[in-house]
């Protein structure tokens, strides 16, 4: 009846526990809150069930920085592992738990933290940006974030019913095989993969149709900013690499589940073809996080320089060759696996060529900055920071690329220097620079300055400190994934400053959440609220209307004429009052509410954790559940409701009204 | 300025209106979901049979894969009224570049490797029948 599951699942060691009861603890807290308040009412109708692409992607978002969190414990608790697992001393977790801890680590930081932040920047932005009231399928896109709950849920279920993989962040076989890893670890890694990844796959479909066809009147692709085009080569990236991780994922879980043999030894199945097959997928998947990271920084070192972005064309250029090289270069990823020096010469040349459009994208940037009018924001800071540390990865990356020195260094701490180099350095920098340069356009007030700087030094000193020791320590050969060493090592004063440098990075971590708490205080919003729309002096058309944007995000669709098409309008239009007079407005049609993407999603992480604990009934439910939910909304007729024109009237003369008073 | 023009209104269902009339009828979609499940289930019946050679079973296996993956494309996907649409054939294209690279990438790396990982036994074999030696 039920499988696989029994009480001996819910047993785990003290550590765990802990995390456990604080977490359950976390979540009554919050229900007695929103109970105390009256609020479930407003969450559903307001947030849970709306299709309006701005509240999903701030949603998104705040699942992210939970997940981000989460990650950063484990980040923690590996930190302190490492820096006292010395000699005769075994550091605060078994060897077993904390295989899981890096697995999680990898996993949660990939999949539902980056991938989190850039599906909710760009719901957030994209459709403002290029002038689109909505994406080309609102409900299309709440399917895809629920089914990212529903992965980001199973992941954290597997902390309290069972265990998580200790196979490593991608679960190479045979380890994650049957034989090796029987227990229900690299089955939830499947399928909250699976689950998540399906959703990022129809997300990417989904802004990909947007780019191309809800563009504003004028608005050519080469009139697009900059942003747009990296999130439009990010898609394509999405669109063409997941199905590569679907099936991948699908032959493993097949290998589990049914007794074949695709990647074990015996049966005349092959190990190294999985991972053949997961970096195939995963390389891409590394651009997929880092380009619409490159489109924040491009807008954001346009804005706060006060100039139009140099080298458009080349950047245009460069974005669809990195998305073109990306697929060419995965087998980098496994030089040491046993390929002759021609296959691997092919790879590591390939890698090489990869840096000259990065280099060209950061030189424009510079080019960008080089006679404007600089102003030092947050977003600038982050931008300023990203440069250094994407440089030294950049250059740690490309002394990788060389066959000879990869199998010097291959899976040692300077890998794992390396790559967290690009991913905090690189992505996340861009996402917390574009969730700072953004806020005000999605709340109508902008960031304590004050506090942001402060986590912005928090963040890049503990980066240096936590990461710059891993490059010396992986030159001195210390493996990644170790939880114990010889104290003859000479290793350990190493681990304690990368651990001093993680506990700088959540000091840098608490002053964000300050950062938020305080700007959000009423007595403090007062004096940062952004009346006009264009707090920054922005040029692209996401700040031409109000802030917070209206739900229909224009109310009359703009027509563009140049490249940097909200600046052209400035320079051109003195007198926005007159404007606001002369408007004559429509009826606007937005999608209505349904909790449809809600019920799929649930019936979708009901079978992924039936197949999990193999019960099967209730994944046939789980399974039926989601077709019926599908049929059941495609014959749903009444999709949409209108705001009529008096309406919208209301809602823009009263914005220019205030407006026209600054 | 009054550009509330038709494709911003009717967002949600189509984007594109003259993708609407690719849509299929329940016939075709029929067609291609029994064409489908009679592929598929003819590559098991291959295997189970053991009616052919392995080489053999392995080339029809590939070739209903592929006119499978035609199948889907024509009746699913109405690929087959691609030419209103340069949109389809860029992205058509870029499918069969990026599933070029992967298979004949993935070819060349896998027949790569099991040449330099022969046991030494294998490795003369291998020797003496391709490389004349």
């Amino acid at each position: 009846m039920l499988g696989r599951l029994n009480f001996e699942a819910l047993v785990h060691d003290p550590i765990t526990m802990g995390g456990i009861v604080a977490g359950i603890l976390a979540i009554l807290a919050v229900v007695a809150l929103m109970t105390y308040f009256k609020r479930w009412n407003w969450l559903w109708k307001e947030w849970l069930t709306s299709l309006d692409p701005k509240k999903i992607g701030i949603m998104y978002i705040v699942v992210a920085t939970l997940m981000l969190l989460r990650g950063l414990a484990d980040a923690v608790m590996m930190r302190v592992q490492q820096a006292t697992s010395v000699g005769d001393a075994h550091g605060i977790v078994s060897s077993d738990t904390f295989q899981q801890v890096f697995s999680a680590h990898g996993t949660i930081m990939i999949f539902f933290v980056a991938m989190g932040f850039m599906f909710g920047i760009i719901n957030l932005i994209l459709p403002l940006q290029i002038g689109s009231r909505d994406v080309a399928f609102p409900f299309l896109n709440s399917v895809s974030f629920w089914l990212f709950i529903a992965g980001a849920l199973l992941i954290n279920v597997s902390l309290v019913v069972g265990e998580f993989a200790a196979a490593g962040w991608l679960a190479y076989p045979p380890l994650s095989e049957l034989k090796y890893s029987p227990g229900v670890g690299v089955d939830y890694w499947i399928w909250s993969l699976q689950i998540a990844g399906l959703g990022s796959l129809l997300s990417g479909i989904n802004f990909f149709v947007t780019i191309l066809k809800m563009r504003a009147p004028g608005m050519s692709l080469m009139k697009m900013p900059i942003f747009a085009w990296s999130v439009l080569c990010a898609m394509f990236l999405v669109a063409f690499a997941f199905p590569i991780l679907t099936a991948t994922l699908g032959m493993l879980s097949l290998d589990r589940l049914m007794g074949m043999h695709f990647f074990t030894a015996e049966g005349g199945g092959n190990p190294m073809m999985y991972i053949n097959l997961i970096w195939a997928w995963g390389h891409p998947e590394v651009y997929i996080l880092i380009l619409p990271a490159f489109g924040i920084f491009s807008e954001v070192v346009a804005t706060f320089s006060g100039k139009r972005l140099f080298g458009y064309k080349s950047m245009v250029l460069a974005l669809i060759s990195i998305t073109f090289l990306s697929f060419v270069v995965w087998l980098h990823h496994f030089f040491t696996m046993g390929a002759g020096a021609d296959v691997n010469a092919f790879f590591g040349i390939m890698t090489m060529v990869i840096a000259i459009p990065t280099g060209v994208k950061v030189f424009n940037w510079l080019f960008t900055m080089y006679r404007g009018r600089v102003r030092f924001t947050t977003p600038m800071m982050w931008f300023l920071g990203f440069v250094m540390t994407f440089t030294i990865g950049g250059m740690t990356g490309v002394l990788m690329s060389l066959p000879a020195i990869d199998f010097q260094v291959h899976n040692s701490l300077f890998l794992v220097a390396h790559f967290h180099n690009m991913i905090i350095g690189g992505v996340l920098f861009g996402y917390f620079a574009g969730i700072a340069y953004w806020f005000p356009k999605v709340t109508g007030f902008r960031l304590n300055e004050r506090l942001g700087k402060y986590a912005f030094w928090c963040w890049v000193s503990g980066f240096l400190l936590a990461f710059m020791p891993l490059y010396a320590l992986g030159m001195m050969g210390a493996t990644r994934r170790l939880d114990h060493y010889e104290a003859s090592m000479g290793w350990q004063w190493l681990f304690i400053v990368a651990a001093v440098g993680v506990a700088v990075i959540c000091v840098g971590v608490a002053f964000q959440i300050l950062q938020i708490v305080v700007s959000t205080l009423p007595s403090q919003r007062r004096s940062r609220l952004d009346l006009t729309g264009d707090p920054w002096n922005g040029r692209t058309l996401e700040w031409s209307t109000a802030s917070p944007a209206p739900v229909y995000n224009f109310a009359v669709i703009p027509t563009v004429t140049d490249r940097d098409a909200f600046w052209a309008s400035k320079q051109a239009i003195v007198d926005t009052k007159l404007k606001a007079v002369t408007q004559k407005y429509s009826d606007i049609t937005l999608p209505r509410n349904t909790a449809m993407g809600i019920y799929i999603a649930g019936f979708a992480g009901v079978a992924g954790f039936a197949l999990i604990w193999h019960i099967w009934w209730l994944a046939v439910v789980g399974v039926l559940g989601v077709i019926t939910c599908i049929i059941l909304r495609a014959s749903d007729e009444d999709t949409e409701y209108t705001i009529p024109a008096a309406e919208v009237s209301r809602i823009e003369t009263e914005f220019f009204a205030v407006r026209s008073q600054l | 300025m009054a550009q509330l023009d038709d494709k911003h209104q009717s967002q949600d269902s189509q984007p594109d209106s003259a993708d609407a009339a690719g849509h299929g009828s329940i016939r075709s979609y029929t067609i291609g979901f029994v064409l489908s499940i009679a592929l598929t289930l003819e590559a098991f019946i291959l295997v189970l049979n053991h009616s052919f050679s392995h080489p053999v079973v392995l080339v029809l296996i590939l070739i209903m894969a592929v006119v499978q993956l035609l199948v889907q494309l024509f009746f699913f996907l109405h690929l087959d009224r691609a030419a209103k649409a340069p949109w389809n054939i860029i992205v058509l294209l870029c499918m069969g570049v990026v599933i070029s690279i992967v298979v004949f990438g993935s070819l060349w790396i896998m027949q790569n490797l099991n040449y330099h990982m022969l046991s030494p036994a294998e490795t003369e074999k291998y020797m003496q029948k391709n490389e004349d030696l």
